[in-house]
């Protein structure tokens, strides 16, 4: 069904443990000391608020990002560049053939401002949606302040690339980027640029791997080069991706460090494909009709390449592109 | 107190990993591996490693001298492996059409304003200004991924690069 939207969040008051509840359409969302529960017309599910709030996390951050992101096996958002769909059960043939699932179609500054807000209430004091389980304190217990700052950090999206004169600056000690434990080992110099005269602003080059040994964020790809709509969005990551993500064009990942795992299923029913294990230098397309989830034992650094060109999903959708990268 | 070691990938010393398939096709993942690509590759074969429609990433052996090229759009050159000089010249006159994909070779060197060069070694990632003549150079082997468009000099083959056996 499709639901007209406004703007105004539905939001109750406090509960006793100092939660609100919050409801988007004939979805009703509310959280204890350790759940949040979610009912629609015809079901109901339950996810730890760790897991729930770091995949939110991701999904308010990318803005909806390209094509699925599946909060788990049952709940999460379709985006329609414009609207959203929020679903429960609909990828998943269980509740498809049961007939339990739900789809409701919102604008997407409802569906944005819906999840902020859920975002912002839900977030406690010392816990950190973006970082791994090792470097943030808990998500549980009754309400105790909040994380504004961590979960409003700006994104990184370079115009042409970081370094440039007048776009994205290098990560540095003085400017809140310390090399992150995991990467204490990874060289910081720079390159050498030796620039006529009259040329200094035109040449560019920076440490890639240095700036990456510095994000203080997992699972979160940001811009940090532009060839027309190629674009690199490197993320550095540890513990598990904490969202399905179902693509809606090819994707492609460059493992630049160390190694990640990957369980590809199908993208609509969630049946198991393919395990992908990725290795430095490795280089894997994702196909346009999976779902992927990433498993990372020891931080990383991923490059996930990008083609953003608004004209793919229809084009894959209605049989014109493939949803193989290359046929071989 | 644990002491943590980050795995790079080079020429020299690289591990390959692969796709497990359940029920796939391992083509569909067109796996490959950019140090192995380059190991066996030409000095400074542009051999795809990615592709989204026009777009692609080409795995660049690195070795001696390369020819000078130009492109009417940015590309992006990240070391992968070993030390590359980059050498750049701001021609007197465009040397590519504005709607030409891909970079193209220039036979000779191109007569303009020297701009510099970039000395990049591995991870440092170098801008290859649009309409900016450019060569590298490696006194050893090296990798370089490269940012850019499909072009004519780009080469695909996939068929020897990816893993095609469960």
């Amino acid at each position: 069904m499709t639901e007209s939207a406004t703007l105004d969040v539905e939001a109750g008051q406090p509960s006793e443990l100092g939660y609100r509840s919050f409801r988007l359409g004939e979805f009703a969302f509310s959280r204890d000391e350790y759940f949040v529960s979610l009912t629609w017309p015809t079901g109901r599910h339950v996810m730890s608020a760790d897991a729930f709030l770091r995949a939110l996390q991701r999904d308010v951050a990318w803005d909806f990002f390209y094509g699925i992101i599946n909060f788990d096996g049952v709940l999460g958002t379709v985006n329609h560049y414009g609207t959203v769909d929020m679903f429960a059960g609909r990828y998943n043939d269980a509740y498809r053939k049961a007939e339990l699932d739900h789809v409701e179609t919102f604008d997407t500054p409802l569906i944005r401002e819906t999840f902020k807000a859920m975002l912002a209430d839900w977030t406690n004091e010392g816990f950190d949606p973006f970082a791994s389980p090792e470097e943030t304190g808990s998500a549980f217990g009754p309400k105790h302040g909040d994380n504004i700052d961590a979960i409003t950090r700006r994104r990184v999206t370079a115009q042409r690339m970081v370094a440039v004169a007048g776009d994205e600056a290098l990560r540095t000690d003085d400017n809140g980027h310390p090399v992150n434990r995991q990467f204490a080992d990874v060289p910081q110099d720079e390159p050498e640029i030796h620039a006529e005269e009259g040329f200094e602003d035109e040449l560019a080059s920076f440490n890639l791997f240095a700036y990456l040994s510095r994000s203080s964020v997992t699972w979160n790809p940001s811009v940090v080069s532009v060839c027309k709509d190629s674009l690199y969005c490197p993320t550095t990551e540890e513990y598990i991706l904490p969202v399905i993500h179902g693509n809606d064009r090819v994707e492609w990942f460059v493992q630049l460090s160390d190694e990640i795992y990957w369980d590809v299923e199908d993208r609509d029913s969630g049946a198991k494909r393919a395990k992908v294990i990725m290795k430095a230098g490795d280089v894997a397309s994702m196909p346009a009709d999976i779902r992927h989830q990433g498993y990372a034992p020891k931080r990383s650094m991923l490059l996930v390449w990008e083609n953003a060109s608004g004209k793919i999903p229809e084009l894959i959708s209605s049989g014109k592109l493939p949803s193989t990268a290359v046929q071989f | 107190m644990v002491t943590y070691v980050t795995r790079f990938g080079s020429l020299d010393q690289y591990e390959k990993g692969g796709v497990e398939v359940i029920d796939d096709d391992p083509r569909h993942y067109a796996f490959s591996n950019i140090f192995e690509v380059a190991s066996i590759s030409k000095p400074y074969e542009k051999v795809t490693v990615g592709k989204n429609l026009e777009y692609v990433l080409e795995a660049i052996r690195a070795d001696g001298t390369s020819e000078w090229r130009v492109a009417a759009h940015d590309e992006f050159a990240l070391v992968m492996d070993g030390e590359v000089e980059i050498r750049f010249v701001k021609p007197d006159q465009p040397l590519v059409a504005e709607d030409k994909e891909g970079s193209i070779r220039v036979e000779v060197e191109p007569a303009g304003s020297p701009m510099g060069y970039v000395l990049a070694r591995r991870g440092h990632m170098t801008l290859l200004p649009a309409q900016v003549a450019y060569r590298f150079s490696a006194e050893r082997p090296g990798v370089i991924l490269l940012q850019t468009i499909q072009g004519d000099d780009t080469i695909e083959r996939w068929a020897e690069i990816c893993q095609q056996m469960a």
